[in-house]
């Protein structure tokens, strides 16, 4: 049958024959990823004006800065940095706030719009797999978003540095000491492993979980990801009046991924944080729930498939 | 080998059966109209046929099972599921990049051709388009990708007349060629007259009439009866008869032209009137078993 199906189109012509080739799987994918940043410019929208706002106000900020380096300088060194640092954690714990926010938000939407506005039909009317789109999708929260995000914090912050290095080398303040507290490289590749561990690969079933409601629910679907769980708690405390899901869950959204790293302050910026991925990559919790998310993916890519599209 | 072989394809959702053993064999090269009234099973076929819903029955497409292989069957098929699907945040540009970025078969010069006839801008976002424009732009992607098989349903709905008719020109000039095959659905029924080769009838899931355009030709004709003969051409059994103007048209299925010459004007019927006509007696013989 294969053989007939490849013969048939040489013989009706050259142009078949050369629209033959195949287009590679990356292809696709990086087509796919190209139709996901067009449809939601969020993605890179929210991250850019909250960099955008916070640029601003660090701005307005260096006007004092030469006065508050020198009110600082009467305290140890530890609280100095701290002191200064501080302002630079702001800024990054800003924009991963805006990533999670992100994140959830094109999760819930990510399957359904398309099924919503009817442009599935378009979609699935053209040679790309389920597969290809359900993963270029994911790819969103767990590779595009974080990624983007760190590098757009380590920009803001790279800006504001430099432009506090000038306003504090203009009153003759000593510029290394300042790059020495604010240790912009070494706290931006510490918060690039927090966000891929805690957040990413430690959160991934949460957006798993997400985009699996989201291909499955016809509405509402923010209510169907949020509702089982609290039934399922519910539940449990009206039957055995016990509450091991609901400490579950909670010690899964709160203590997550303590085990990538040990800060001794609240922040995971902070240079005295240890990394400790051997202790992460080792723990029996961040394999069940990356095999789960494995698991929402696929069925996923089965609803997409073998659903009515509408 | 033939583009698209069913074999009591039957499709239900509950209790509502959609697609009732469809038997079908369509060649290549071919351009078929399906026709039938709302709720007929028509969408519920071409989606089987587009592997977009599971189905009871033997189905072959370009010699795959749609709904298995859908994957390597969607770079010879191409369809027009129904009208306004384009994404309304898509851009014209990013459309034509998208296609030309997936689509092994897909001529972008071809499409930037088509478009060039309309007014559609190239900046422009889906939903700023007219709905006209909006047909315009899918039928000017479609049609740039060289598929085996294109499905059309109800591509030309809402489109003024003068869209309508130079679509249906281009898809015969620029488009059409003896190696693809094209299934359409339209309530336009007159429009396509010219354009088919190929003409089926379906209603309540199933087939009522099938033939080619040569037979449908041959076989049924239309007199505009003088009143003096009329008797005389019922007795010839006619399909079906109406009324224009005072004067009785009857259609006729397979009776000599000759004989039915004597009794008035002779011509071929319009799809329409024989789509009516079709449909009526259907109608008559639900309603002879009910009583």
């Amino acid at each position: 049958m294969n053989t007939q199906l490849d013969a048939l189109p040489e013989s009706s012509g050259g142009s078949l024959a050369i629209a033959r080739t195949e287009i590679p799987a990356l292809r696709h994918m990086y087509w796919a990823l190209r139709r996901e940043l067009w449809e939601n410019r969020a993605i890179y929208v929210a991250p850019l004006a909250v960099a955008a706002v916070i640029l601003f106000g660090s701005l307005i900020s260096t006007i004092g800065l030469p006065h508050r380096m020198r009110a600082l300088s009467a305290l140890d060194p530890a609280r100095q940095r701290h002191a200064v640092a501080s302002h630079y954690d702001l800024a990054a714990a800003l924009l991963m706030g805006t990533f999670l926010i992100v994140s959830v938000f094109y999760c819930i939407e990510a399957l359904q719009r398309e099924r919503r506005d009817r442009s599935i039909l378009f979609w699935k009317s053209l040679p790309v797999s389920d597969l290809t789109t359900v993963a270029a999708k994911a790819s969103i929260p767990f590779v595009v978003l974080p990624l983007l995000t760190c590098a757009i914090t380590f920009v803001t912050q790279f800006i504001v540095l430099l432009v506090s290095s000038a306003v504090l080398a203009a009153s003759g303040l000593s510029v290394a000491t300042y790059w020495a507290q604010v240790s912009l490289f070494q706290a931006s590749l510490l918060l690039l492993y927090h966000v891929m561990t805690v957040h990413v690969l430690w959160c991934a079933p949460i957006y798993g979980w997400l985009l699996l409601v989201s291909a499955w629910a016809r509405r509402a679907a923010f209510l169907w990801a949020v509702l089982p769980p609290l039934a399922i708690g519910a539940l449990e405390k009206l039957l055995f009046n016990t509450a091991h899901f609901a400490a579950f869950l909670e010690q899964f959204l709160t203590g997550s991924g303590t085990e990538a790293l040990m800060a001794p302050d609240t922040l995971p910026m902070d240079p005295t944080t240890h990394v400790t991925p051997g202790r992460f990559l080792s723990t029996p919790g961040l394999w069940l729930g990356l095999a789960i998310t494995a698991a929402f993916l696929a069925a996923a890519v089965r609803l997409r498939r073998y659903r009515e599209p509408i | 080998m033939s583009c698209i072989e069913a074999c009591g394809l039957r499709k239900a959702f509950g209790s509502t059966i959609a697609v009732d053993g469809i038997d079908l064999r369509v060649e290549e090269g071919r351009i078929l109209g399906l026709i039938g009234p709302n709720g007929a099973g028509k969408t519920t076929a071409l989606n089987a046929i587009v592997g977009l819903t599971p189905y009871q029955g033997e189905l072959r497409v370009l010699g795959r099972d749609p709904w298995r292989e859908r994957d390597p069957l969607m770079r010879d098929v191409c369809f027009i599921a129904d009208v306004a699907v384009l994404p309304r945040w898509l851009r014209v540009s990013q459309a034509l990049d998208y296609v030309e970025g997936v689509h092994p078969r897909f001529d972008r010069a071809k499409a930037e051709g088509f478009l060039a006839k309309t007014t559609i801008g190239r900046n422009s976002k889906v939903r700023e388009l007219s709905k006209g424009m909006v047909v315009q732009l899918h039928l000017a992607l479609v049609m740039a990708i060289d598929a085996r098989l294109l499905v059309l349903d109800e591509p030309t709905l809402g489109l003024d007349i003068l869209y309508r008719k130079q679509f249906y020109d281009s898809l015969l000039t620029d488009y059409f060629d003896r190696s693809r095959t094209i299934i359409v659905t339209t309530h336009q029924v007159e429009e396509i007259q010219d354009v088919l080769t190929d003409l089926m009838f379906i209603n309540r899931g199933r087939i009522v009439l099938n033939c080619s355009m040569e037979e449908f030709e041959s076989r049924y004709l239309e007199v505009i009866v003088n009143p003096e003969s009329l008797a005389a051409a019922r007795a010839l059994k006619p399909m079906h008869e109406r009324q224009v103007f005072g004067r009785s048209i009857l259609l006729f299925d397979r009776v000599d032209r000759q004989q039915l010459a004597t009794l008035g004007d002779v011509r071929t019927p319009s799809i329409a009137d024989l789509f009516v006509a079709v449909m009526s007696s259907q109608a008559g013989a639900r309603q002879g078993v009910a009583q």
